[in-house]
């Protein structure tokens, strides 16, 4: 038998991760695939969660974040391609036209 | 819930999130992004969400990720060049979300440690109950899902087209 | 579950919503019709007809004549009580008068597509929404929906470098933030076993006092609400977003999407984690001091206007966030400082940028400071309504934004917190130094450039809703008080 909390520490790992790859890639491409693994990280936990409750408001949950995380990729795909067609660069510290 | 099982794809899961952080070429990045997806699809179906499992590997390691790799292609994504822009981002957030993870890590795995889940599925997760619950329960979020993904689609072309 | 689970009062109560979802779909297919670039004026015609439908439907709802008040449909997962119909009132009104600023300002970005309008609609939708849920689910969703208005809206102007620039920057962090919000609505559901904000509340409270479950849970949901308030140290979007954005599209993410997550920011709190209101106290403090330090010392410094503007919306965060101190020592007038707060920023930020927005003509971007310079001898009405806005952006009485902070003040004083009253009179005193750098510009120095502003008739009818707001509620504020008490009502009744 797992324990609740092996699952929920793969889940800590993954957001972690995430977060860690969010703050250390330069490709705006990179980033983005590192917020979908830190949404996955909180999917996993929602799911475990669930099954530990015994309650499916989780897994409705879990769908909900999947929709959103189609539509924002689909945005943010969109995005990425209006700055590349402007700048020609993928690097995060390309976007530096605005400072203090 | 088969152990064994659970640990060989909770490990493939980690390795995999670990190439998605540290390779430099985005299309592995990518790739490996699809086997931690993946491997995830089974540990849900150990936990008795099958529907979310399907939902998993179709909607997000399919559509969602053939976007990503798609759009990779189109726009030529090449290795990315070390920078030390972001020296300071690194030496300040790093620590911060270390610290961070060893206080989730410590106060809710704490927690939980030492319970098990409830032997036999307590909620059938197939297509069934979740569709019962979503119509039901949940048929306000459910529709305003339908203007969200209207926004997505018209956002997107705005964003991308070149002309209007 | 033979139950019936939604019926037709359900469908009375989102209304205002269905009617906003529709004129946006409208919108979509007449733009599709127009062929004339002058005709395109329909579209915010379409916009504003279906606002004010949607407006009347809410007051309908306040006077308690369509449906019993407070009212709760969807399985609990929506709640129309007054605290939703006040925030959605504002958020009608607000887009309103984003609507009558647009129009000419799109026309010289030669940007003016019915996308505009109906992704300002759609996203009214989701701010409606997250004023009136009462489910985690519900609030995301409609907290996503905003969400991704914004950022559209943000990179509208697509040949625009800074305006795609911003877009990524404001999606990247946006994204981010959701990821930090949605694990600690994770953690929440864990330990409570619902997404049902009454229920969560329920299981709070059985939980012991100082579990540190709870309190994880409780700071990562606060650092993913505080980034959507737009609080230190999760600001660093906000300057960027406003620097690229349209201008019309600043104006509107500086006002109605600040409203709607202070909604929700309120709505969490006081709902769902009121029996940890000590905790997420003490952490509101630090955060209310250091965003009001920051916002207001960061806009010193800006020669860019909406990059000025963004710094003093952080500031104006700092100070709605001191409401929320003195609301978790159980006084009720501190929610009412906030409503009233966000009620006058609102119309007298509205104002300002409805005559920045005059700035931009054709070839002259007009986004800095220097470009108010002599506005004075230039056009002397529209000097004197820029002075009565930044007067009552400062806090300068009789305007509405003494209002605001008077009551701030007060309820501070009223729950003991002195020396937060004392800083917060300190920033204001700051606040005043950098207001006056722009009426300087504009009474002291020559102009800079003979080009005639550009002016519109909405701009006008903006303009005189917001400076009738921004005096009435100064000189006569009783009745706004009343509303904003209220409004606030629902969260002390118990």
């Amino acid at each position: 038998m797992v324990p609740v909390s092996h699952v929920l520490a793969l889940s800590v790992i993954l957001f972690g991760l995430g977060a860690a790859g969010f703050i250390v890639r330069r490709n705006i491409i990179t980033i983005f695939m590192c917020i979908e693994l830190m949404l996955n990280a909180v999917n996993l936990a929602f799911i475990a969660f669930s099954r530990y409750l015994g309650d499916p408001d989780g897994q409705i949950f879990v769908f909900f974040v999947i929709v959103v995380a189609a539509a924002e990729a689909a945005m943010g795909l969109a995005i990425i391609i209006a700055v590349q067609r402007n700048r020609q660069t993928l690097s995060i510290d390309d976007l530096d036209s605005m400072k203090l | 819930m088969i152990a064994p099982l659970f640990y060989i794809f909770a490990g493939l899961a980690i390795v995999a999130a670990l190439s998605v952080v540290l390779q430099r070429t985005p299309v592995y990045s990518a790739l490996s992004l699809i086997l931690v997806l993946c491997s995830l699809a089974v540990i849900y179906l150990l936990l008795g969400a099958q529907f979310l499992a399907v939902i998993q590997v179709i909607v997000y390691a399919g559509a969602i990720m053939v976007l990503f790799v798609f759009v990779i292609m189109l726009l030529n994504a090449r290795q990315e060049s070390p920078t030390d822009h972001s020296l300071f981002a690194r030496r300040l957030g790093l620590p911060l979300l270390a610290v961070f993870l060893a206080e989730v890590i410590f106060v809710v795995v704490g927690h939980f440690s030492g319970t098990v889940f409830a032997a036999g599925a307590t909620f059938d997760g197939g297509p069934g109950a979740v569709g019962g619950l979503l119509f039901r329960n949940y048929v306000l979020p459910f529709e305003v899902t339908s203007i969200l993904i209207l926004v997505a689609v018209m956002g997107a072309v705005v964003l991308a087209k070149k002309q209007l | 579950m033979g139950t019936t689970f939604f019926q037709r009062a359900d469908y009375v109560a989102i209304t205002p919503e269905v009617v906003l979802a529709l004129f946006g779909l409208g919108i979509l297919l007449i733009d599709f019709l127009i062929e004339e670039k002058r005709d395109k004026y329909l579209n915010a015609v379409t916009a504003l007809i279906g606002l004010a439908m949607a407006f009347v439907q809410l007051l309908r709802f306040w006077r308690g004549t369509l449906l019993p008040m407070p009212y709760s449909g969807f399985g609990g997962t929506l709640v129309l009580d007054s605290f939703a119909i006040y925030f959605q009132s504002l958020i009608v009104v607000a887009t309103a008068v984003v609507v009558l600023i647009s129009a000419k300002y799109l026309e010289i970005e030669e940007a003016h597509f019915g996308e505009y309008y109906a992704l300002l609609l759609f996203s009214a939708v989701g701010m409606m929404f997250m004023a009136s849920g009462r489910d985690l689910i519900v609030l995301f969703i409609a907290l996503e929906l905003m969400a991704l208005c914004e950022y559209v809206l943000t990179g509208f102007l697509r040949g625009d470098r800074r305006s795609n620039e911003a877009a990524m920057k404001f999606f990247l962090l946006g994204a981010f933030s959701s990821g930090l919000l949605l694990y600690g609505m994770s953690l929440l559901y864990g330990l409570s076993g619902s997404t049902n904000l009454a229920v969560i509340a329920e299981r709070l409270a059985d939980r012991p006092a100082g579990d540190p479950l709870s309190w994880m849970a409780m700071t990562t949901l606060l650092a993913g609400l505080f980034f959507k308030v737009a609080a230190v140290p999760f600001h660093q979007w906000t300057p960027d977003a406003y620097e690229g954005a349209p201008t019309s599209i600043t104006a509107f993410i500086s006002v109605a999407p600040k409203a709607a997550s202070f909604a929700i920011l309120l709505r969490i709190l006081m709902a769902g984690l009121w029996p940890m209101r000590e905790d997420w106290k003490l952490l509101t403090i630090g955060v209310a001091v250091a965003t009001m330090t920051l916002g207001n010392l960061a806009a010193i410094t800006q020669t860019n206007i909406k990059r000025f503007f963004g710094y003093s919306t952080i500031s104006h965060v700092g100070y709605l966030l001191l409401g929320l101190i003195a609301a978790a020592d159980g006084n009720p007038e501190g929610l009412t400082a906030i409503a009233i707060y966000l009620l006058v920023y609102t119309f007298m930020n509205l104002g300002a940028f409805a005559v920045i927005i005059m700035m931009r003509r054709q070839n002259l971007i007009g986004d800095e400071i220097d470009d108010l310079s002599g506005l004075m001898t230039r056009a002397p009405g529209l000097a004197i309504l820029m002075l009565i806005f930044l007067l009552s952006l400062a806090g300068i009485p009789p305007t509405a934004g003494f209002i605001g902070k008077y009551f701030i003040f007060l309820s501070l004083i009223q729950t003991q917190h002195y020396v937060l009253a004392v800083v917060a009179v300190l920033y204001a005193v700051v606040a005043l130094y950098y207001y006056f750098r722009i009426v300087v510009a504009m009474f002291m120095k020559n102009p800079l450039d003979s080009v005639p502003l550009a002016t519109s008739t909405g701009l006008s009818v903006a303009l005189g809703v917001t400076l009738t707001l921004t005096l009435v509620v100064g000189v006569y504020p009783q009745p706004f008080i009343l509303f904003a008490r209220e409004a606030v009502r629902p969260f002390f009744s118990f």
